[in-house]
Parts: structure tokens; C-alpha cells; sequence
């Protein structure tokens, strides 16, 4: 079965560059670009939703189907 | 999906006010989640706060929300709730406005066994008015006002809402944000005083005073000291030392204040 991929939204208004989501993010898939978080590799991504969970700043969407 | 946040904040408040790092967000969020996963009705659910960070939770929250003096969230929450039995009644408020400015309110609010719900992110200093220390302040932690540590023991939160009288008390961390929804969700439901003391951290008054270097160090603190009451069982005494219990640490079955209450007015009617 082909693996699908979610759609990691990332409201850079709302971020505040905290670290949180790409220091707890289990694949790696996220990284700092400047102040705010970004995706780094989509690919690695296991919707697993602890970025979400996580960002105190309702900055991260991961959307799933 | 994503869950949906957008739902149950007022349009036009986000960003937050919260430093960067800070955990009142993630707490806010497990609110959130608890009052979908029960169906709250957000027109019948009050959110009362004093002041303090967390306590500007409530102006993020499309609830009816009452943003009230230091301290005193406690005592306008039993107005609203006495005024309105039928009414979700939910505080949010920090360590020292909930257990100093408000210590009085809150072990009376407990001893009383009124049906609320009180939500309190201990981030163990003052943090909006310049990072003083409070009572939960770990003995040796520095604060703006202990630059050579604090020589006062910290108030353990739940077991002074254990001994006040609350009726369900919890605890949960800002770290193991899942976890937190599902504790007040069971508060929520619980029928009198329920306490939920989140452990949260503050990197702005108390992170760089007190040797954490980031956000990220703070957060891995708090992961290291919580221990699940279960797993607790089977710990020793030495294991425990510096640990945290978390998740239900007291449940109990005892009247509720506004049916007693319901019940004096009852009779006073009867003139009996």
C-alpha cells in the first residue's frame, strides 16, 4: 500500500520560534528556517500529531485524510 | 484531520501573549480538546480566572469567560455557579494567584466541595509581573526576589487540594501534552470540586535564573520527574526521591455544595 503523506500547515504569524515541535518531532521531519519552523522532510513523517500537540502557539496544523 | 482549534477561540486573538516556549499554550489546547470531547455547550460553560499569564487563558476562549481580581477566581466562580447550578463552571489561574494572593479562596472552594473545575499551571514563579517567587517556588530556585535561592519549602499543589477537601484532584505536565485533555475531561465530569495542577514551564522568570538553557532543557525536566501513579506502586522510596506523581491522585464521592445548598433553601421554605 502506498504510503500517504499529511499536509503539515505551518502559520508563520503565529509561530514563535520556540524549538519545541522540531526537538520532540520522533522522524525529524521539521526544522528552524530563521525564526520560524518549517518542513524539512515531509517524507519521514509518521502523523504521529506530537507537533501539533505540542506548539504552545496553535502555529501547526498537520492534516491527515 | 487536524483538530480544530478555530472553533473555541475568539476570532482575531491569536497570537497569544505567551512568551515563546512558555506551556500555558499547550495546556490551553488540552482544554480545548476536553471541552469538545465532552460536547460542552460553550454559551453554558464559564471560564474564570484572577490575573497572572494563565489567567489571560480565558480571554483567548469563545466560552463565557469573567477575568476577575488577584486571586479571587475562586470566590466570583461560586457566584456564577451558585447563581447558575446548572452552568459549566471551569478556573484557570497560576501557582501564586491560585495558592498565595488565592490561597484562602481555594482550600475554602475545595473544603466546600462546589462543582468546578479548577485548572492550575504551576510554573513555579510569578512570572507577568517580573518573576517573583511564589509558593511553589522549589526550596534553593532562584526568583527575582530570591537571587540567592529561595530558603521556603514549595506547597505540593495537589496535596494541599487533597487535604483542603477537593473531591478529585490530578495531575499532569505540559510535557505529556495527550495526557492532559483526557485528566480534565474526567475532572469536568467529576461532581464536585475537582483540581488539576498542570506542571509547566516558565523559560522567561524561571528557566534563565535557574540554569535551564532552553526551552527544550525545561521541557526534558519535566518529562524526567513525572512518574505515573501506577508505575509509582512498584517504585521505591529512594526511586521516588525528586520524582512527581502523575495522572488521578484522588477521587472521592462526597456532597455537592449547590444540591446541599438547594436542599437548606428546601427547608428554610418549609420553615422546618
Amino acid at each position: 500500500m502506498e504510503k500517504t503523506l499529511p499536509k503539515i500547515e505551518i502559520i508563520e504569524k503565529y509561530c514563535k520560534g520556540c524549538h519545541i515541535c522540531v526537538e520532540f518531532c520522533p522522524t525529524k521531519v521539521l526544522e528552524m528556517q530563521g525564526f520560524v519552523a518549517a518542513v524539512k522532510n515531509l517524507e519521514a513523517c509518521i502523523k504521529c500529531m506530537q507537533c501539533e500537540l505540542r506548539c504552545p502557539d496553535f502555529a501547526i496544523k498537520v492534516i491527515t485524510e | 484531520m487536524a483538530f480544530d482549534y478555530d472553533k473555541y477561540i475568539r476570532p482575531g486573538k491569536l497570537p497569544h501573549i505567551w512568551c515563546p516556549g512558555c506551556g500555558h499554550g499547550i495546556v490551553m489546547k488540552g482544554l480545548i480538546r476536553a471541552i469538545d470531547s465532552l460536547k460542552l455547550d460553550t454559551k453554558n460553560t464559564a471560564i474564570v480566572s484572577g490575573i497572572g499569564c494563565a489567567s489571560r487563558l480565558p480571554g483567548y476562549m469563545d466560552c463565557c469567560t469573567l477575568h476577575t481580581a488577584h486571586g479571587r477566581a475562586a470566590a466570583f466562580a461560586t457566584g456564577v455557579k451558585m447563581a447558575k447550578p446548572g452552568m459549566n463552571v471551569i478556573l484557570v489561574g497560576g501557582d501564586g494567584d491560585g495558592t498565595a494572593i488565592g490561597g484562602n479562596h481555594f482550600i475554602h472552594a475545595c473544603r466546600r466541595n462546589i462543582d468546578m473545575t479548577y485548572i492550575i499551571l504551576n510554573n513555579k514563579i510569578y512570572g507577568m509581573t517580573g518573576g517573583q517567587f511564589s509558593p511553589a517556588t522549589p526550596t534553593g530556585a532562584k526568583a527575582s526576589t530570591t537571587p540567592y535561592g529561595n530558603p521556603d519549602p514549595a506547597f505540593d499543589i495537589a496535596k494541599l487540594a487533597i487535604g483542603a477537601g477537593a473531591t478529585f484532584v490530578a495531575r499532569g505536565t505540559a510535557y505529556h501534552a495527550a495526557q492532559i485533555d483526557k485528566l480534565i475531561a474526567e475532572a469536568i465530569q467529576h461532581k464536585g470540586f475537582s483540581v488539576v495542577e498542570i506542571l509547566d514551564d516558565c523559560p522567561t522568570t524561571f528557566g534563565r535564573r535557574n540554569k535551564f538553557k532552553s526551552v527544550i532543557e525545561m521541557m526534558n525536566h519535566l518529562k524526567e520527574i513525572a512518574v505515573p501513579v501506577k508505575a509509582a506502586e512498584k517504585m521505591s522510596a529512594e526511586q521516588l526521591q525528586g520524582k512527581v506523581l502523575t495522572g488521578v491522585l484522588y477521587k472521592e464521592d462526597r456532597p455537592e455544595y449547590t444540591s446541599e445548598y438547594a436542599k437548606v433553601i428546601e427547608r428554610a421554605q418549609a420553615g422546618k
